[in-house]
């Protein structure tokens, strides 16, 4: 199952090293990671997407929660938390495909912040159906390139 | 006015005078209260040596080989609970301390591990003796430090001195690049480091605990599987009350041995792989099994579903990441074990609780031990189960013995009994070998009073055999009794049962002229020559009727001695529940 997992830490060096080491340890592949501080900037949140066996992911927990620069560890069910990614794609766009793109941008709400005679770079937020739309439909103009935040997750 | 209140109720932190890095290292751990220092110097730790030779409330001892030095330093704390303390330089005398910080780790013993580092300015840089030794030793560390400024120092090391102790304790690894060590700064010591309330140990509830009770007011057969966490807690004088208030026997793990005395009426000894028949069996039979402070270790359960299996469990640990993690249970609890115990005995008090009916089940019991108890076949030549009985009779129990790995190191735990917690001092859960006389000198600079002996066999000896060095030099009487049968013993074991007998590289001498208490010409090394180059008094004994005498001449020495026993390799550590089978795969004969 996959699971959203959100760690407040303390904002030191090696925090992440320390946490990253817990999951692949054990061989597993952490799908996405976020890190950023929080409005104290002395902690951090992390949030995880990891896929897994429940009971391993879930002595993981605990064991995040033992390493000293731990405070918090949340692993949000399905529904527990409000979730939301930033992807930004650069998408293939000529003067020919341009107005279709534009049109799908806005169905999605998402906006164009970079326009180049052969390109656009789109931002788009959204839970994961959402970007999985719009990476869908967006597809066959040609993605050049893909950045993307990982979830970000907070309790409902 | 609040502010003001507020910062008085905090103790203030002192400011000392002016000095180097080093020194307010030296001196931060002199407030520890450390008396010794396991250290070997190069050239980004020389700086901390110097100044360990300002101080006289240290002793340093200098082992001949980082590796001895860790070990010494956890055997330290193995035998006293008080955090054992080793150093080395970065780079490769670092490195040489990663197994022992591992068998830190796994056996939860509190270290603090100290490391020069190369200049901050070289960091990352490949510089000569530079590894990332933060970053090498993560897996196996509780907690680790980088220290990138002078003034971080006193703080660091009282609160690593915290982290290793508290809790579920755990080796801390301090790497401290040189130009720290050189740094000037007056050194501001805190009153006190606060752990997070996450990090703080947590407590069972009366009601938890109540529910304990009434589970064993209904069984008719219970067994108390109790683990290292009894020994790290202090909770052996509860643990007593607790099984001679409630009636039940104890069988403890090989890092529970000693925390139960194994002359008393309701020890099982210890089980698992190689442990007593009565024990196992007890185990699996149990209808109620209450385990504390232990962790459901392979070595312990065989085949993990198969394991206990009408029993209902109840496993009590500090530490909540064990909870469910080998073996799903239906009552776990996280508590300190010693606060657990207690309250347990005080309820049991004020609810004048009653020991459940359990005769037929003592009786069962009784029967096991009578008809399988630990024994060996009598043989011609002096076997290693007969030289550690020898031990047992002439020590009359009340030695420290530490062991390296393999054979001896479970005969070690069969046929000497254990009374007291911290008496049995081994490797259990990496299985390091090489570890026996290194540990032996650390606990014996920790317990100068006690005889410490190491049982020990000749593969493991060899591993860390330099340490003879250091017990000479520095005047530790360690003993060493090497069981000497030439072989790697334990893989010849699984060799003999699961591998047709086929020598995979087992053999220590030459492979065409196998030593053996039949062919001494074949035996090799030659330890008592190699003592006497160490100016380590030694002997050698083949016959059994010397035995007595030597050993008993080991122990009267007052220096540093090593008895080598010349012992057949065909022995094989019985009973064994083969990895991943269960107690009904128990090969007894």
């Amino acid at each position: 199952m996959r699971h959203t997992i959100s760690v407040l830490v303390e904002n030191k060096f090696g925090v992440l090293a320390r946490i990253s080491g817990l999951f692949s340890g054990r061989g597993f592949n952490i799908d996405s990671l976020n890190v950023a501080p929080t409005h104290d900037s002395d902690l951090s949140r992390i949030t995880v997407v990891v896929r897994g066996d429940d009971t391993v992911l879930d002595q993981i927990n605990k064991q995040l929660l033992k390493l000293v620069n731990v405070i918090e560890v949340i692993d949000f069910k399905e529904g527990q938390a409000v979730e939301r990614e930033l992807v930004l794609a650069k998408i293939k766009a000529d003067t020919r495909t341009r107005s279709e793109i534009i049109q799908i941008v806005d169905i999605f709400r998402a906006k164009i912040i970079n326009v180049a005679p052969e390109s656009v770079i789109v931002e788009i937020t959204g839970d994961e159906g959402k970007i999985n739309g719009f990476l869908s439909m967006v597809e066959s103009f040609g993605v050049l390139e893909l950045a993307r935040t990982g979830k970000l997750a907070m309790r409902r | 006015m609040k502010s003001s209140s507020t910062v008085a109720s905090f103790p203030k932190p002192e400011v000392g005078p002016e000095m180097k890095g080093a020194d307010i290292v030296v001196e931060a751990l002199v407030r520890e209260g450390v008396d010794t220092i396991f250290a070997y110097p190069g050239g980004a730790s020389m700086e901390l040596h110097q100044a360990l030779t300002r101080t006289t409330k240290i002793r340093t001892i200098l082992p001949r080989h980082e590796q001895g030095g860790v070990f010494a330093a956890e055997a330290y704390a193995r035998a006293t609970g008080r955090p054992g303390v080793c150093m080395a330089t970065s780079g490769p005398g670092a490195t040489n301390l990663v197994t022992g910080i591992a068998d830190a780790y796994m056996d939860s013993i509190p270290l603090i591990a100290i490391t020069g580092q190369v200049f901050q300015k070289f960091i990352g840089k490949a510089a000569f003796q530079e590894t990332d030794f933060y970053g090498m030793t993560l897996p196996v560390v509780k907690h680790s430090y980088l220290v990138l400024n002078v003034a971080d120092l006193p703080r660091i090391i009282k609160e690593a001195f915290v982290v290793a102790t508290s809790g579920r304790p755990g080796p801390v690894v301090i790497d401290i690049p040189k130009d720290v060590q050189q740094a000037k700064a007056q050194p501001v010591w805190p009153a006190a480091v606060e752990l997070r309330a996450s990090k703080q140990p947590r407590h069972a509830t009366d009601e938890q605990l109540k529910t304990v009770l009434g589970l064993i007011a209904k069984a008719k057969q219970p067994v108390l599987y109790v683990g290292g966490g009894i020994i790290s807690s202090g909770a052996h004088p509860e643990l007593l009350e607790f099984a001679e208030r409630t009636n039940i026997p104890v069988a403890t793990t090989l890092m529970g041995v000693g925390c139960f005395p194994e002359t008393h009426r309701l020890s099982l000894k210890w089980f698992g792989m190689h442990g007593t028949v009565y024990g196992n069996w007890a185990v699996h039979h149990s209808d109620l099994l209450i385990t504390l402070g232990a962790r459901f270790d392979d070595r312990i359960t065989g085949e993990v579903t198969k394991f206990a299996p009408h029993a209902t469990i109840v496993h009590l640990d500090i530490d909540a990441s064990e909870h469910n993690k080998n073996k799903v249970v239906q009552y776990p609890i996280v508590s300190d074990v010693k606060f657990a115990l207690g309250r347990l005995n005080e309820l049991a008090a004020a609810n004048k609780f009653q020991a459940p009916d359990c005769r037929a089940w003592h009786d069962k019991i009784s029967e096991w031990k009578r008809d399988y108890p630990l024994a060996w076949e009598p043989n011609k030549h002096i076997t290693a189960q007969e030289a550690v009985r020898t031990l047992y009779e002439l020590t009359q129990g009340d030695a420290i013995i530490v062991t390296g790995v393999g054979q001896h190191q479970m005969w070690a735990a069969q046929f000497y009994n254990y009374d007291k917690p911290r008496t049995y001092i081994s490797s259990l859960g990496l299985g390091a070998m090489g570890f026996g006389y290194p540990a032996a000198i650390g606990a014996k600079v920790a317990c100068p009073h006690k005889q410490v002996v190491d049982i020990d066999g000749d593969g493991s000896f060899l591993m860390n055999v330099q340490e003879l060095a250091t017990a000479k030099i520095e005047k530790i009487a360690a003993k060493a009794l090497v069981l000497n049968n030439q072989h790697l013993g334990m893989v010849v074991q699984w060799e003999d049962r699961f591998y047709g007998s086929v020598r995979g590289h087992t053999i220590l001498g030459d492979p065409n002229n196998i030593g053996s208490p039949d062919n001494l010409g074949g035996i090799y090394p030659d330890y008592v020559k190699i003592a006497e180059g160490f100016g380590v008094k030694a002997r050698r004994v083949v016959k059994r009727e010397e035995l007595r005498e030597a050993m008993q001449e080991m122990l009267d020495h007052d220096g540093p001695y090593l008895l080598d026993v010349i012992v057949p390799y065909t022995e094989h550590v019985l009973p064994m529940i083969p990895g991943g089978k269960t107690v009904a795969d128990m090969i007894i004969k």
